[in-house]
């Protein structure tokens, strides 16, 4: 009887709350469900989210100028940029107190590099100048000013010490600015001149000609995804060999060969001016340019939209079709109403996955693309391997990322990431 | 006993595993024909004499962004980078490469020279030890050209004269110069004139007229193919891409000797190098760059040898058996009218005629 009146909370087995004791076994079970992952929870973290996340930190870090020229840099904030006056006294000796330490420890020249992504000839001036000033004591040789001016004209002129004012900032939207084609002044954010301006054309281009990918890749897989489905097990297999062989394939042979196809004295051209089609004159132009970048390139993501349509095909029943077919419907209708929308989650996952691998290339459109057929990726390449300029590179790149996330949200919101299957 | 015998296993066992990390050294380079003639020249010879096996990695087109990464990692993994001039200053900017000093770290030429004195001006950083002097210049087929072959530079804009496509590297550097220099400036003047945004628009205003007719390069084994297609009738490329076009494919094409641009190539070492992986990478250095060796390279590939003393000891090509000498590019009948790449101009001028020329070409 008491039992039924009790008015506490329910007991578990061993006296404790039944709700703080189920609490607790479904903790240890994700504590353990947690162990278990860790490893590779851990893996990912070091190898990818932090390095990717280091890397996008780099667009904005600027702490070269400050860390050099400390003492410069405390003296600048007191000078009028735009008083159109040179410092006083008193900025040269911090600059030559910060320049005869950065370079003993070999500084000087990396910040003149640095600078030289903003003004042309820092990086002469810094090298220069270093190896003079080397010689000069900061305790006994001053004054300084005439002396410097002596060594380099530059360091006589205003505007270099405004692009070190400017620049001075430890973390810095300079890079970013530079991406969208505009640059970090002494009078704030400006258009770049006009004969600079690239880097929004490049990135209109690559998400356009993307698009353009992903749309001939729909059209040129559909029909072999259906026939790989549809055949009998024996010719599927030999057609799926054909899809599969080209991706064992070098990505470098197969742009290659597509050179070789598409040159003006190329496979096609002669067997057209063979045929008669072309005059040997008038031959076509289709590789250096954005249609040999598409051509070789649909061929080369092509099976990445093979392979989730022919997976979503697959599991389309064959009997819904002829259930529609025997109700009187024509071919097309079944097609259009019955079969094509049971295939569309097959054509997003492939959408999604060609598209943001072309946003990504640049060896294929390097090599075949010519002037007009090349991607924003072209650029970042450049800016890590050859002008070192890693700051824009990444703000490049974050951007891309950006724009890919913006993106993959509104397919999510017009199409539904649901609807998606890669079989 | 038995203490003695696992201290003794294991003294034996750190011995070898020293001796193997001892012997080993990381050679990085440019890969294909270029990195086989360091092979018989530099590096047969030099394990032979030390014991060093010698490694070989062709990574030299991304060295500079990947030494970069090495050295922010705490871990660099190679011994001697060969490297390109303008690179080789980039690095040592950076703080990447070691510095040499020419009169204790390099060998002197066998009649005394000092080997300062035998390099002379080819020093052109710190941190760089040259190796070969390489031209970038044009070659054109033969068949292509009509009854008048192109004898200088400014044939390349000429479109009347020769027309058909031709092949220019995908960058500014030694375009803007051609283009500069046929559109009337003087070769001394070229540099200051492009150190103006009007020189700068005058050159590519130049290159414009022949802008529909160029496939643009960005390997250097482009123009080459490209010549042997005959989907262009005249192309630049490096000097020694030419003579393996010309000499062992036998191709119908020519090499244009004039306003070739010099540039240099050599060996950078990694700074921040264990004190023995450095003192095993000098000792390289110090043997791979004197006079003979130097000029052995040149019976494997048709670049100059960067020394003074070196080319007197030019010989013949060993395969094809034909002397090299009037191959190379400072041989004095090739180079009647040269070039010589300015660093200091474009360490500083690439960002900016860089970016100039990419949003020109994509126009």
């Amino acid at each position: 009887m008491s039992d039924a009146t009790q008015s506490g909370p329910m007991l578990a087995a061993d006296g404790t709350p039944l709700k703080k004791s189920l609490a607790r076994s479904l903790r240890r079970r994700k504590l353990r469900a947690l162990a278990l992952v860790a490893p590779l929870l851990l893996f990912v973290l070091l190898s990818f989210v932090i390095p990717i996340i280091s890397m996008l930190f780099r667009s904005v870090e600027n702490g070269i100028v400050s860390e050099t020229l400390p003492l410069t840099v405390v003296e600048l904030q007191h000078w009028d940029a735009e008083s159109g006056e040179l410092p006083d006294e008193a900025l040269y000796e911090a600059f030559v107190r910060d320049m005869v330490v950065a370079v003993d420890a070999k500084q000087h020249t990396r910040l003149g590099t640095r600078l030289n992504y903003e003004q042309t000839g820092m990086s002469s001036m810094f090298r220069k100048s270093g190896r003079q000033i080397k010689r000069i004591d900061p305790e006994a040789d001053g004054p300084f000013k005439d002396k410097l001016i002596e060594i380099h004209e530059g360091w006589g002129d205003v505007d270099t010490w405004r692009v070190i004012k400017t620049h001075a900032v430890p973390i810095t939207n300079g890079y970013f600015l530079n991406a969208v084609d505009m640059q970090r002044t002494p009078e704030g954010a400006q258009a770049q001149p006009e004969d600079k301006r690239i880097l929004i054309k490049l990135f209109g281009r690559t998400l356009f000609m993307s698009l353009i990918i992903t749309g001939s890749c729909i059209l040129l897989a559909y029909p072999v995804s259906y026939l790989l489905a549809n055949l009998p097990m024996r010719a599927s297999n030999m057609l799926m060999i054909l899809v599969l062989l080209p991706f064992w394939t070098s990505l470098l042979v197969r742009t290659s060969a597509w050179k070789v196809m598409l040159q003006q004295q190329g496979v096609i051209n002669e067997t057209l001016v063979w045929l008669g089609f072309v005059a040997d004159d008038a031959r076509l132009v289709i590789i250096n340019n954005q249609f040999g970048t598409i051509i070789a390139m649909t061929h080369i993501l092509l099976p990445f939209m093979i392979l989730p349509m022919y997976s979503v095909m697959q599991t389309i029943p064959p009997y819904y079709t002829r259930a529609a077919k025997s109700m009187g419907a024509t071919n097309w209708t079944t097609f259009w109403r019955i079969y094509f929308p049971q295939s569309i989650p097959g054509i997003g996952a492939g959408s999604i996955l060609v598209f943001i691998l072309a946003i990504g290339y640049y060896i294929t459109p390097e090599i075949v693309g010519g002037t007009k057929g090349v991607f924003i990726s072209n650029r970042i390449a450049y800016h890590i391997s050859s002008s070192l300029n890693w700051g824009l590179a990444a703000a490049l790149g974050t951007i891309l990322l950006a724009v890919v996330l913006l993106l993959y949200w509104c397919y999510d919101k017009i199409v539904g990431i649901d609807n998606v299957k890669l079989g | 006993m038995k203490v003695t015998k696992t201290t003794l296993m294991a003294g034996a066992i750190a011995a070898v595993a020293g001796a193997a990390s001892a012997e080993e050294m990381t050679i990085v380079s440019w890969g294909g024909a270029y990195s086989k003639s360091q092979l018989k020249a530099y590096h047969e010879p030099y394990s032979e004499k030390s014991g060093v096996t010698i490694l070989n990695d062709d990574s030299s087109a991304e060295a500079v962004a990947k030494l970069r990464a090495m050295n922010e990692a705490g871990n660099v993994t190679w011994d001697v980078v060969d490297v390109v001039a303008a690179d080789a200053i980039r690095l040592c900017d950076e703080g990447l490469a070691l510095e040499i000093d020419p009169d204790t770290m390099l060998a002197p030429a066998p009649d005394g020279t000092s080997a300062a004195d035998d390099f002379g001006d080819l020093l052109v950083s710190e941190c760089f030890i040259p190796q070969i002097v390489y031209s970038t210049t044009f070659g054109y087929r033969t068949d292509l050209v009509g009854d008048t072959p192109p004898s200088d530079v400014c044939a390349v804009f000429d479109l009347e004269a020769y027309p058909g496509k031709r092949s220019l590297e995908k960058r500014a550097i030694n375009n803007m110069e051609w283009a500069l220099i046929c559109d009337g400036v003087a070769k001394d003047d070229v540099y200051d004139v492009l150190a103006t945004p009007e020189g700068q628009d005058q050159a590519l205003a130049k290159l414009g007229t022949i802008k529909d007719n160029v496939v643009w390069w960005s390997a250097g084994a482009d123009t080459p193919q490209l010549l042997a297609d005959g989907e262009i009738i005249m192309g630049s490329t490096y000097n020694g891409r030419l003579f393996s076009v010309i000499e062992e494919q036998k191709q119908p094409v020519a090499m244009l000797w004039d306003a070739q641009i010099f540039d240099l190539d050599g060996w950078i070492i990694p700074a921040g190098l264990s004190e023995e992986r450095q003192k095993r990478a000098l000792d390289y250095i110090m043997f791979a760059t004197d006079t003979q060796r130097l000029a052995d390279q040149a019976k494997y590939i048709s670049y100059g040898p960067a020394r003074a003393s070196s080319a007197p000891l030019v010989g013949q090509h060993a395969d094809l058996g034909i002397d090299m000498a009037p191959h190379m590019p400072t041989d004095p009948e090739n180079a009647k009218n040269t070039f010589l790449y300015n660093y200091e101009f474009w360490a500083d001028y690439r960002d900016d005629i860089e970016a100039k020329f990419q949003a020109w070409l994509a126009k």
